[in-house]
């Protein structure tokens, strides 16, 4: 373990004591929160009860598929609009300012549109995710090196093959950048969708908690999302870095 | 009956042309010149007067403006003709794929038998003093090393025709005899028709049967120099007493060529 590590465990233990303290001493009172130790054996009681298990898969699943939907797309765009100047240029404006649009705005409308199933919330989360993705691996793309594209053409490759064997394994490591953020964005789509209007999902199921003082469903629910995310994103990182380490980049 | 050459370009002229604020570009022509199976022809000439270009324009990865370029008798049009390899002086490693994988990179989709591609892998490993290093990446090689992974990625393809531009550029000089004494042998073997291209005209000298010199921009071929070297030869060529006469009408030619793109280096400055 670094020292580095080893300081960042201890700012986590740091605040999670700090918190503990609090609710314990009473500076927190408990409607607004129960202390750390027993959000704790909620998580462990609330995972083993089983209770959840349908709004894990629920939003797991949408996550899963907003995200797989986000990257399929994105790098695919992103290797053609790599090849189009013009179009290229006219929507990167689009790309620059594209977080700075609510997407949240418009689920009413998808409800609208696709009821209230599974589908908008899958499309919040998509519509968030694939943007990163997009800019992400557009980034990747214009590092590649001219003399790797001579190389292709050396070897008579198309421009698929290219593609497949040459431009996107080179971006690699920017596309998954990306993908560390559609991740998290995908997430955050499904998750937010579910608080607004669902009928199931870890959101509907904090919000519900929520809105009954069931501190002993909410907070446990906060948890396993943050755990789940940061899970997920130290996955990744990992993943990233043995990609970098390989290439002599860090 | 005389053989027909290997590489013909008859009346070749390259101009960049030029984008809204700069001017086209003359870069190279017009070009003739026959390369002969077999045969080791390497170019000098002063920087930037079309050495590059000219070998893009062989390869097929540039399109003449004028003129035509013939391969084995076939012109030569906006793709790279199948028997053709390419060195090129940049690192042209695929940094993702260990040393096998980059050198077998060319034959994954060349239908050839798994067991022929092992077998021409493993050849290029050994004639390329890189079998220890089979499992590294890229970034855990010296220049020299990666450069001798890009050669062999070209050589297992059995290229007939095989372009280097300036592969030696970035090495020392001791590696660079080194690595000239591997080009050599590597040509003995093969049978191909090897193209240099280089500024160093020592390095011209101890490799080639014959050295074209290009002019200053627009590059022209204003000499030809056959050095006469028996074909099994090596670094030690620079012992024999004919080497330095080589070198030195090289330059002689070179000077003022390579004066004419200082003065006008230093008048755009």
């Amino acid at each position: 373990m670094t020292r580095l590590t080893i300081y960042r465990l201890l700012v986590v233990a740091a605040a999670i004591g700090t918190l503990e303290a609090l609710c314990l001493a009473g500076a927190i009172d408990r409607i607004t929160m129960q202390p750390p130790h027993e959000i704790a054996r909620d998580f462990v009681r609330l995972l083993a009860s089983g209770r959840m298990n349908g709004a894990i898969r629920k939003t797991l699943g949408n996550a899963a598929i907003a995200f797989g939907m986000a990257l399929a797309a994105g790098v695919s765009f992103a290797a053609l609009l790599h090849g189009m100047r013009a179009l290229r240029a006219t929507l990167d404006p689009l790309f620059a300012t594209y977080y700075a649009v609510p997407v949240f705005a418009f689920y009413p409308f998808l409800i609208v549109v696709f009821g209230l199933g599974d589908v908008p919330q899958v499309l919040i989360g998509f519509m968030l995710a694939v943007v990163a993705v997009i800019v992400n691996t557009l980034n990747g793309l214009d590092r590649v090196p001219r003399v790797l594209v001579k190389t292709a053409r050396v070897h008579r490759l198309g421009r698929l093959r290219m593609a497949t064997a040459i431009t996107l394994p080179f971006a690699a490591p920017y596309i998954l950048t990306g993908v560390k953020l559609a991740v998290a964005y995908a997430l955050i789509g499904v998750v937010g969708s579910e608080f607004i209007m669902s009928r199931g999902g870890l959101g509907y199921e904090i919000s519900f908690a929520y809105t009954n003082f069931e501190n002993a469903t909410m907070y446990p629910l906060i948890v396993l999302i943050l755990v789940i995310s940061i899970a997920l994103n130290a996955f990744l990182t990992a993943w990233e870095k043995r990609l970098l380490l390989r290439r002599g980049q860090r | 009956m005389t053989e027909a050459p290997h590489v013909t370009l008859r009346g070749v002229r390259k101009v960049f042309a030029g984008t809204g604020a700069t001017s086209p570009v003359d870069a190279l022509g017009p070009v003739d010149l026959d390369l002969a199976h077999g045969e080791f022809f390497a170019v000098v000439g002063p920087s930037g007067c079309g050495k590059s270009t000219l070998l893009e324009v062989i390869a097929g990865l540039t399109p003449v403006s004028e003129g035509t370029v013939a391969f084995e008798g076939k012109p030569v049009r906006g793709e790279v003709p199948d028997g053709v390899g390419v060195v090129f002086q940049e690192d042209a490693s695929l940094p993702w794929l260990d040393v096998t994988a980059n050198i077998a990179f060319g034959l994954r989709h060349s239908g050839l038998p798994a067991d022929e591609r092992e077998r021409r892998v493993r050849r290029a490993l050994e004639l390329m003093g890189l079998v220890d290093f089979a499992g590294s990446y890229p970034a855990q090689l010296s220049g020299g090393m990666r450069q001798r992974v890009c050669i062999a990625r070209t050589l297992v393809m059995e290229p007939r025709l095989i372009l280097l531009d300036e592969p030696f550029g970035a090495l020392d000089q001791q590696t660079r005899l080194l690595m000239g004494d591997e080009l050599l042998r590597l040509w003995r073997t093969t049978g191909a028709t090897v193209f240099l291209i280089t500024h160093a005209l020592d390095e011209a000298a101890m490799l080639a049967d014959r050295i074209g010199v290009m002019s200053a921009r627009p590059g022209r071929l204003i000499d030809a120099v056959e050095t006469r070297w028996p074909r099994d030869r090596d670094s030690r060529i620079v012992e024999h007493a004919e080497f330095g006469a080589v070198t030195a009408r090289l330059w002689k030619t070179l000077r003022e060529e390579s004066l004419k793109t200082l003065g006008a280096q230093m008048r755009s400055t």
